[in-house]
Formats: structure tokens, sequence, C-alpha cells
């Protein structure tokens, strides 16, 4: 299957334990059940804890069985949605978002110069919450 | 023929004053000329709404009974502290003030959660804000402990008085360097992976009149969603910056000090902001009415994006060792069409300062202004033009021997 043309199954924040984070886990995700997926984020500190936000792609089932096998193993799974969203009220439709926004996410919207935010295309980076002096991008859990 | 402000004005009252934005005039002058669109245009309004650092309030909190001498004692507001080097309880909060314990940069970047700007919105917002203080106590100003809320509306006077708004015009920022930089003007992706500008360009309130003609001390502008005036000029005036033909400055070059009574503002022009690794500031609502006295006004203000230029810096190394440079000279036009060419390179263009607030903020004083309801101050003077020899002088450091 093409990665273009991968169904994404959506994204997942993935939660290692201490004794399991230098453990070469995910890789399994493609060689035991050709799961695809997208490194959202990772932060991981040996010999203390892990996390990771993966978009996982390809066949629904597959997945499910990846995530099951991931529970297995001790790893904790937290489904996430659309967990960035906006503040209408703080956002100025400045712009200064855009400078880290590698997805197009957040665009300008020429001539009204305004600026849009797509939650379809936020992959919850959290660049964004970053660079908005509004603090008008939020983080819903 | 020169119109006169009592002319505008006259014209303004019996609702008869034709006033169009600095967006609008563009078209206005391409079709009709200049000579024709300054006898049939009264007023063009500008805005602006982008952070401006060198911005504050002065407030008046009332006494306290028994009574406290703030003065030369400690004061907080929502924590952060605030300026009390005045009498008994004249208080100045600066947008850029600080929480005494909050983290700064000790965990870089930092976040800069709540400061100065912060407060002044609050206050605007009429939310209750915590005054703390300690003073040493007087004999005719015996406390030397406070802590209470306070709210705008029970202030005697509080008034935003900004030494250095409305910068006529101002550097495009990138970061040459391998790691990503916070800066005033935003996050910087290393090899120079965006570039950051903050003027509204030909929206911006003195890129429409670029020798200042009717910019000086009196004359009346919106300010923070209110009315507010042109004190003189801001800090760092600098009208000998280089100029293209039309007289518009090639970079950051005039600015205004101006101020306004902060009861009739709004919060939704006035916004604390936080940028991330560099620190806390005020977002400011600022529009500018120019009257077309003639001719050469109405040419000004029909200056385009295209006709404006600005200069492309580094951020990781020529600004902060004050080194000269500029790496390209690019239009708004380009900055606001979404890239940039660098070296060869494209790169994508981020605005700081919200052009969709600036037209909004220069539509409002358009209808103020077509309904009656603000009439044009003529300045007391003008702010130093291009050729007074005004200009701005770096700090000549002088080794101090103990």
């Amino acid at each position: 299957m093409a990665v273009e043309t991968a169904e994404s199954q959506g994204k997942v924040v993935i939660h290692f334990p201490k004794e399991k984070v230098d453990k070469p886990i995910i890789c399994f995700l493609t060689s035991k059940y050709g799961v695809m997926f997208n490194i959202l984020k990772a932060m991981i500190t040996p010999e203390q804890e892990g996390l990771m936000v993966l978009e996982l792609l390809g066949d629904a089932q597959a997945c499910q069985q990846g995530l099951e096998y991931l529970r297995g193993l001790g790893l904790r799974i937290q489904p996430i949605g659309q967990d960035i969203t906006r503040n209408e009220q703080r956002c100025t439709h400045c712009g200064a978002c855009l400078a880290v926004c590698q997805v197009g996410a957040l665009s300008v919207e020429r001539p009204s110069m305004e600026v849009s935010f797509n939650p379809a295309k936020c992959v919850a980076c959290e660049q964004c919450l970053t660079a908005c002096p509004l603090h008008a991008m939020q983080l819903q859990y | 023929m020169a119109k006169t402000y009592a002319e505008i004005n006259d014209r303004i009252r019996r609702g008869e004053a034709v006033v169009v934005t600095a967006e609008e005039m563009i078209d206005v002058v391409k079709e009709k000329g200049a000579a024709a669109a300054a006898k049939h245009v009264d007023v063009v309004t500008t805005g602006t709404f982008g952070a401006m650092c060198s911005s504050g309030a002065f407030i008046n909190t009332g006494h306290a009974k028994p009574r406290i001498k703030l003065g030369g004692g400690r004061v907080t507001l929502n924590g952060v502290n605030v300026y009390a080097g005045l009498a008994a309880v004249d208080l100045y909060v600066g947008a850029t003030a600080l929480q005494e314990d909050d983290p700064r940069n000790q965990v870089f970047p930092g976040e800069f959660a709540y400061g100065g700007g912060h407060v002044i919105e609050d206050l605007v917002a009429g939310k209750d804000v915590r005054l703390q203080a300690t003073a040493y106590g007087t004999d005719c100003y015996p406390r030397k402990r406070l802590d209470t809320w306070i709210n705008l509306a029970d202030l005697n006077e509080a008034f935003l008085f900004n030494p250095r708004n409305g910068y006529q015009n101002y550097n495009v920022a990138v970061n040459l360097s391998d790691k990503t930089i916070y800066t005033y003007m935003g996050v910087l992706k290393p090899r120079a992976g965006n570039a950051n500008y903050c003027s509204a360009g030909q929206l911006s309130p003195l890129l429409n009149d670029p020798t200042y003609r009717t910019i000086g001390p009196g004359a009346r502008i919106f300010l923070g969603g209110g009315v507010g005036y042109i004190v003189g000029p801001g800090t760092q005036h600098n009208p000998v910056a280089p100029r293209t033909d039309n007289g518009v400055p090639r970079a950051g070059a005039g600015t205004m000090a101006v101020t306004g009574d902060l009861k009739a503002m709004s919060a939704e022009w006035l916004r604390g902001a936080s940028f991330k690794g560099y620190g806390c500031t005020l977002v400011v609502g600022l529009g500018i009415p120019i009257p077309i006295l003639d001719e050469e006004l109405a040419l000004h203000t029909a200056v385009s994006d295209a006709d404006i230029k600005a200069q492309v810096i580094d951020y990781s190394q020529a600004y902060p060792r004050l080194e000269p440079g500029s790496l390209a000279e690019v239009s708004y036009a380009d900055l606001k069409g979404g890239s940039i060419a660098l070296d060869g390179k494209r790169i994508d263009t981020v605005p700081l300062s919200s052009y969709s607030a600036a037209r909004r903020i220069a539509g409002m004083l358009k209808d103020w202004i077509a309904a009656g309801k603000f009439l044009l101050n003529q300045p007391a003077e003008t702010l130093p033009g291009p050729d007074s020899g005004y200009a701005f002088r770096l700090l000549k450091e002088r080794p101090v021997e103990e």
C-alpha cells in the first residue's frame, strides 16, 4: 500500500513505562502487523519514561491488533481526537502561528488576510501553542 | 487648492465629509488622479494592530484609609511589578513587566505567561486586579501594607501612555543560524526557515504620511478602541532613515508617543501577549486619520504595498550584535503574498501584525468620522521630519573605573 493512499486510522498517544523505554517496540507495528505510522512527536528519556504521538495508517483491523500488541507489552495507549483548538476570542489573526505549522492546518486566507485553522489537517505537534503570543491555540485533553 | 482643518471639520459636522480608508484611497487616486482625489476626499483613515512593547498605563488608585504612600514602596498588580516611583498613589504599569516569581528564561525558552500587558488587558476588560504593596510608612502616610482588589471603574485617572508606538516600517526577521531562535519577531526557524514581518504596510499610519505633515502633538487618534492623542515623537524616532523616491522610509523610521483615556478603551484592542523566550508585551490597536489638505497628501495616502520596501535582517547574528547589513530588500506586496526570495531560495513569510484587524480599525475610524462623532485636531507642531537632522543614537558605552 502506498503511503499516499493509506487511510488514517487516527492518532494515539503512547506512554512507555520506564522498563520499556530502551526496547525496540514500535518497529513491530510494521514488521508484525503491517501498520504504517507517522511519528508526530516523540519524547524518550532513557531509564525514565517515554511518550510518543503516532498517526496510524492502513488497515483498521491491523491497527487495532497492533495496538493490542502494544497494550500487551504494558504500554498505555490513549487515543486522541482533535486535541488542539483555537479560542476565537483570543485570536487576533496576526499570523505568528504560521511560522511553525508544517502541515498547513493554519493558513492565511487571501484577500481577507485572516488566519484559518483546519483541525482536520492538524497533527497535534503543539508548535502553535508556543508560537501564538495571544495563547489562542489551546490543548484539550 | 488647499483645504484647512476647519473646512474638513465643518464637513464632518454636517455629515458631508468624504472619508476612505488608506486601502480604498489607492483605487481612488488610481481612478481620479491625485488632484481630483485631493478635492474629493477629506480624510483617509489608517490602522495597525501589533505588539508594541513601549506601552503602559498610568493609574491613580485613590487614597486608602488610613493613608499609604506607595511612592518609593514596592507594588504589584496580579503579582506583576509596577512602577511606584511617583506620588503617593500614582502607578505606572509597563507592558513588559513580569511577576517576581516568573521563571523568565531560566528554562529556555521561557513562557512569560502573564505580565504588564495582561494586567492592562484585564483592567480594561473590567476584571478585578489584586494590588499588593509594602511601604516604609511616614507621619502623614502611616500604613506599611496593602492587599486589595482594584477595578478600573473605581480608579481616579487611568490613561495609557505609550512612549513608542506605530513604528513607521520595520525589519523583516530571518534566522541564518542552525537552531531555532525565539525573538520579539516570533519563532524563527533555522537556515532562514521563515521570514517574519510586522508592519501593516499600506494601512500603517506613518507610512501614509511619510514626512509627518499631519502628525504631531494634539492630533486626535484611535487608540485601543477609544480616543487618544499623539504626544510627540516616540522614543527612537529616526526620520533620517533611507527613503525611496516617494519619501517612504525603507527601514524603521518615525515613531510616536501616544496617550488616551484607558476607561474608554476596549480589551478587544488592547491585548496582553507573550513571546516565547522573549517576554510579555501589549498588542495595541492604533489608527490615525489623515486630513487630505492637498494633492501631496492624496498621493502619499495612496501608497501601496508594492511601493513600500523593508530590509531582511538576520536575527541570529547581525541584530543581536548590532552589526549593519541587510540581506535583501523586499516589498510588502511580496511579504503579504506569502513568500520572498533570499539567495535564490523561496522563504515563507509570517505576519506578526494582524492585517485584518488593521483593516477593521481603519474602517471603524472611518465610520466614526463619517458619522460626525470624531473631529480632526490640528497638531500644535509636527514631528521632526527627514530634513530636521533629528536622528536616533546608539549608546556610547564608557568604561567605569571603580
